[in-house]
């Protein structure tokens, strides 16, 4: 057996190539689950699982919440506003009271980088990280991996350049961990003050222009430019920033070879995607929203049965095959 | 593999052959022809098993028999004991299971826990008229009650043994063997 996740999904940065590959192959017969009349198995039924979402999101709590409710799990979502975190409970607080009444996993996105880790290490139910600040989003980087192993059956050797704001991202980040790891041959692209410092240590390929990015990459994952971005001064104005660095269909055209598009959402057409691009035949941006499920799935059940020790003991109860 | 164990050959590869043969007839007359009649294999010796029975009644009958595939992981009911399995294989059944004889192919039949979560599996797929059990092996054993329509050979196994099927699609040469109170 390959090496067991652990407790928690904090990031892809602390996972070894084998493990990444491990979530991803298990997610591989969680897509057929989904395609089922009954799209329901009974793997964690008695499981309680509480999504705690303390930024607002819309994707990746449903994505979630399909995945446990196709595991049979039972769920509560527990968001910020109109909650005792308004009235100003502590992080731990929050989650020790939730242990109280005797969960076994939460599925947290917090404002703050480290957060999830810092849960963590003070709870025992099972963590998985939903996005903690600007550090990682895993499975969003493991879904933007599946997706990009889908269409190539491999990530070794595969070109792929993350474009936009870099300096602020977690899908960024857990996909720089994620592709280097399964040695992908990595490039970031876009506005130097998006960028962040000494991002070369990374050990990635940094490129200014958008359409050079095009020419070497086999693909190219498109991330959101956060609106708010533009108030704070990181870039002129959204369209500056289309007619720079936006994903159009002529630079897709003018490119030798033909891309594959990633974007992990939500978009905004016409500012970093050209909408004839995020709909056109280059696009596997849906793909990735199914995907998530599976993967988010594959997350779960593994977290949920990774308790070694426990294995062991049951282990050396039952003997023979079946 | 720690310390010495005792292999012993039950079946060789003509001895297999000569029971599949016996269990596509049995299965033939259990479903009463081959018109509603599905195989479905279990992870991963039965989907091979249940391919070979295919074949045989198509060689004998005529006509194709659909068949399907289920990995019962997903179904097991101590996730909590053992931890999860590595890799998950492919569930696929052939269309609509409503009306249909579904006869589960497997090579061992232990406990019974193994039927028991392709049960619930198949449930989840349709309501066959009748669901069968076809097993190459029966070692004994039974954790639950369940037994087997058909059954290859009977082996009395002992609770710490273990019978190892052996096909040439999975590891290469046909053959059973029963390797005593094996540590695992």
């Amino acid at each position: 057996m390959s090496e067991p996740l652990g407790k928690d999904l904090l990031g892809l940065e602390p996972l070894s190539a084998e493990q990444i590959r491990l979530i991803l192959d298990t997610a591989e017969p969680f897509k057929e689950v989904s395609e089922r009349a009954i799209k329901k198995v009974p793997t964690l039924r008695g499981k309680t699982i509480v999504n705690l979402f303390f930024e607002s999101s819309t994707r990746t709590r449903i994505s979630f919440e399909f995945a446990e409710k196709r595991l049979s799990a039972d769920t509560v979502n527990v968001g910020a506003s109109g909650s005792s975190v308004q009235k100003g409970e502590t992080l731990v607080d929050t989650a020790r009271n939730l242990e109280a009444m005797r969960i076994d996993m939460v599925v947290m996105r917090h404002p703050s980088s480290g957060a999830a880790r810092f849960l963590a290490e003070r709870i025992q139910s099972n963590v998985v990280n939903a996005g903690d600040g600007t550090h990682e989003h895993p499975t969003q980087g493991l879904l933007d991996l599946l997706t990009i192993r889908d269409r190539f059956g491999r990530i070794e050797g595969l070109k792929v350049c993350v474009c936009g704001d870099i300096l602020h991202s977690r899908v960024a980040r857990s996909n720089l961990w994620g592709l280097t790891k399964l040695g992908a041959k990595v490039a970031v692209c876009g506005p130097q003050s998006l960028l962040p410092r000494n991002i070369e240590d990374f050990g990635v390929t940094v490129f200014r222009r958008i359409e050079e990015a095009i020419e070497w990459a086999d693909v190219l994952n498109v991330l959101r430019l956060q609106l708010e971005r533009m108030n704070a001064g990181f870039i002129p104005s959204l369209r500056e920033y289309y007619r720079v660095f936006g994903v159009t269909l002529e630079r897709l055209a003018a490119a030798s070879h033909e891309l594959v598009i990633l974007h992990p959402g939500p978009m905004n057409r016409g500012v970093e995607i050209d909408s004839r691009v995020a709909d056109g035949p280059h696009s596997v941006i849906l793909r990735q929203v199914t995907n998530g499920v599976a993967v988010r799935m594959a997350v779960l059940y593994l977290l949920a049965g990774g308790r070694p020790e426990q294995a062991e003991a049951a282990k050396r109860g039952r003997e023979g095959g079946e | 593999m720690p310390g010495a164990v005792a292999r012993t050959a039950l079946l060789d590869a003509h001895a297999i052959t000569r029971a599949l043969e016996r269990i596509s007839e049995q299965i033939v007359a259990l479903s009463g022809g081959t018109d509603r009649l599905v195989l479905v294999g279990i992870q991963r010796r039965g989907v091979e098993l249940a391919e070979r029975i295919g074949a045989l009644i198509r060689a004998k009958q005529g006509g194709d028999v659909p068949r399907g595939a289920l990995d019962i992981t997903l179904y097991r009911d101590d996730l909590n004991e053992i931890g999860p399995r590595p890799v998950i294989g492919e569930t696929r059944l052939p269309g609509n299971l409503d009306g249909k004889v579904v006869v589960i192919v497997d090579d061992v039949l232990f406990t019974g826990r193994t039927v028991r979560a392709a049960l619930d599996q198949i449930a989840d797929f349709g309501r066959p008229a009748r669901i069968g059990l076809a097993v190459l092996v029966d070692r004994g054993g039974r954790e639950l009650p369940i037994q087997a329509d058909i059954v290859g050979e009977r082996v009395p196994a002992h609770a710490g043994d273990r019978v190892d099927v052996l096909l040439t699609e999975v590891d290469g040469r046909d053959a059973v063997e029963l390797v005593r109170g094996s540590p695992r």
